[in-house]
């Protein structure tokens, strides 16, 4: 049996047992990876939040500032990303753009956590009828893929900035009702929120008290994540041409304007497009050890 | 347990191929009416100079002056019927268009889908130990977190122009097929690879692991024989739900390698405001969902021998654990 219970870490297991020395030299190895994952991760998204709120101490403060003399350069000192099609600096406008992606993410992933937050634990306390109109509608919208639903939105309003938003908002929410929900079908029957109501408390306060925070709590985690793919899918609405028009700096439009010049000015496109690989894998590794922080807390 | 639970499963599963179904529908019908603006013009476009009289013929001939349940009602037939409506801009019936277009995106998600499988299975099966263990867990974070549309920028860059090896144009139907779908499946790749090594984590610590390499089976045999179908059964149900999220990556990937297909169709129909054909991609999305529900259910149900025996609502909630075990 302890065994077994040794093995939870995902280590494999041997007939023949390995010295206990080693184990624990492995799992502190395991441990300092994560935490450099982490520092490195943190390191990531406070440059990213500086370029966001102040590009020009990062780059240069005119984004659109064309150069003809310096049309399609490749990357060097002076361009550490090149330049594009219209002598515009690769480097200025990722930088740029940075606020615009990490802007419509932000938004995304907050508006999901309230509605989240609401509409979940109206279904996880409210009479079962209810609760089972809510999770057939959640479940009937997570038959389709968040891009598609993304897109629809976009089909519906029209394609704008304000659409792209709106559309990736709308596509994260499904996810964080029903996270909220279970939580709060669980929590509904955990003891400090039941102990309330016998002791006379109104059910409207024990479940502000009680269950909206937990909730809320729980959704955290996902939240971190979901701010990754957000962002993803918002550069690639705008990739598709949907979002904001050019010359506005944007990771995906960018990408989307380099695409033509693939063979011969290949760092249009890839640039942009590795700030957003970063910047997922950066959410990610920050998201990893807190999502196991909260689950442990909350276990 | 008894013969009982047979019927009942199914009927739980007709049930939720009904409210798919039913929802996709639905779903349909909310775009046409959440559209602001007047139908007509919508569907005459910004540059028409039609009448009123014109217009009012449209109006009736579309059964806009009737009330929305009735609209709703005659819809929902319509689609019954496999009727999805005339497309604005094509003026041809959406159906058409997306079959014709249905081949390429289908072709191109099970490619992904085998791809992704093959690297998910190696990367598993020999990175469980050690230092490639590490490197594994580095290439699977970044393979999940790069977006598709960035990948399959950079992998035309590198095999299509630099080293000329898959050329955008010309070249066979098969290795054009290569590049956008080794593209596709490296996120999934990714996902279905750390699934797989945790459900072998913990396959391997269960008893009847021990109980085998007791009776003397070597490691490697154990992980074939035991570990792998015992892991897979997770694996499989999540790879069921990434396949129908191709839909929605396919739009990227292939406006990125100039492929004909369903994101193609998409992507035009919501540029030209062609609600039609936007409409009949919803309730296409629904059909592959169930379609592929129904595959994966049909596929543990073979791997999983526990599943045929267990209370009914086991493996029609499969869906809903793929997305708890995701998030």
């Amino acid at each position: 049996m302890t065994n077994i219970v040794e093995n939870k870490g995902g280590r494999t297991q041997r007939i023949t047992q390995r010295p206990r020395k080693q184990r624990t030299t492995k799992r502190t190895q395991r441990t300092l990876g994560a935490t450099i994952a982490l520092v490195l991760g943190l390191a990531v998204l406070i440059l990213l939040a500086i370029a966001a709120l102040f590009p020009h101490v990062m780059a240069h403060s005119d984004p659109t500032a064309t150069d003809a003399r310096n049309v399609l350069a490749a990357p060097s000192l002076a361009h550490p990303f090149g330049t594009d099609q219209s002598g515009r600096d690769v480097f200025t406008r990722v930088i740029h753009g940075a606020g615009t992606s990490l802007g419509v993410g932000l938004r995304a992933v907050g508006i999901a956590l309230v509605v989240g937050v609401i509409l979940g634990a109206l279904a996880g306390l409210a009479p079962r009828w209810l609760d089972a109109i809510i999770s057939r509608i959640i479940e009937v919208v997570m038959a389709f893929p968040e891009f598609l639903v993304a897109l629809l939105v976009v089909a519906i309003v029209g394609k704008g900035p304000g659409a792209v938003a709106l559309g990736v908002t709308i596509s994260v929410i499904p996810a964080y009702v029903r996270l909220a929900r279970v939580t709060a079908r669980r929590l509904r029957v955990a003891g400090p929120f039941e102990a309330a109501l016998i002791l006379g408390v109104r059910p409207a306060r024990a479940a502000l008290r009680h269950i909206v925070p937990n909730v809320a709590a729980a959704l955290v985690g996902l939240a971190v994540v979901g701010f990754g793919s957000a962002i993803v899918a918002a550069a690639g609405l705008s990739f598709l041409g949907l979002g904001v028009q050019p010359p506005t700096p944007e990771w995906g439009l960018m990408m989307s304007e380099g695409k033509n010049q693939l063979a011969t000015a290949w760092w249009i496109s890839v640039f942009p497009g590795l700030m957003l690989a970063v910047t997922v894998v950066a959410v990610t590794a920050v998201a990893r050890p807190l999502q196991r922080f909260l689950e442990g807390g909350r276990a | 347990m008894t013969s009982s639970t047979w019927p009942r499963r199914i009927a739980g599963f007709l049930g939720g191929v009904l409210l798919v179904l039913w929802g996709a529908i639905t779903l349909a019908f909310a775009v046409l009416k959440l559209v602001p603006g007047d139908p007509v013009d919508v569907m005459l476009g910004p540059l028409s100079s039609a009448t009123p009289e014109a217009r009012e013929l449209i109006r009736e001939n579309l059964g806009l002056n009737q009330s929305v349940p009735v609209q709703y009602v005659t819809y929902v037939g319509r689609v019954l019927r496999g009727d999805l409506g005339m497309s604005y801009q094509l003026h041809r019936p959406v159906g058409q268009v997306i079959a014709e277009s249905l081949g390429h995106t289908v072709a191109l998600a099970l490619a992904a889908l085998v791809i992704a499988g093959v690297l998910a299975l190696l990367g598993a099966a020999f990175s469980r130990r050690g230092a490639l263990r590490h490197v594994f867990d580095v290439l699977e974070l970044v393979a999940v977190s790069a977006p598709v549309f960035w990948t399959a920028l950079v992998l035309s860059a590198v095999f299509s122009f630099r080293l000329g090896w898959f050329p955008i144009i010309g070249g066979s139907e098969l290795a054009r097929l290569v590049l956008p779908a080794v593209a596709m499946a490296l996120p999934i790749a990714g996902v279905l690879a750390q699934v797989l090594r945790q459900g072998l984590d913990e396959a391997e610590a269960e008893p009847f692991t021990h109980s085998a390499r007791a009776r003397g089976l070597s490691r490697r045999r154990v992980t074939i024989t035991h570990s792998m179908r015992h892991a897979s059964v997770g694996t499989l149900t999540l790879g069921g739900y990434l396949f129908g999220s191709l839909l929605g990556g396919a739009v990227l990937v292939e406006t990125v390698f100039a492929r004909p297909g369903l994101g193609r169709v998409t992507l035009d129909a919501i540029l030209g405001r062609d609600l039609p054909v936007v409409m009949g991609m919803v309730i296409v999305s629904g059909i592959a969902f169930i379609l592929i529900n129904l595959v994966v259910d049909a596929l543990s149900l073979l791997l999983d021998p526990r599943l045929r025996t267990a209370a009914p609502g086991v493996t029609s909630s499969t869906a809903a654990a793929v997305r708890g075990a995701e998030s």
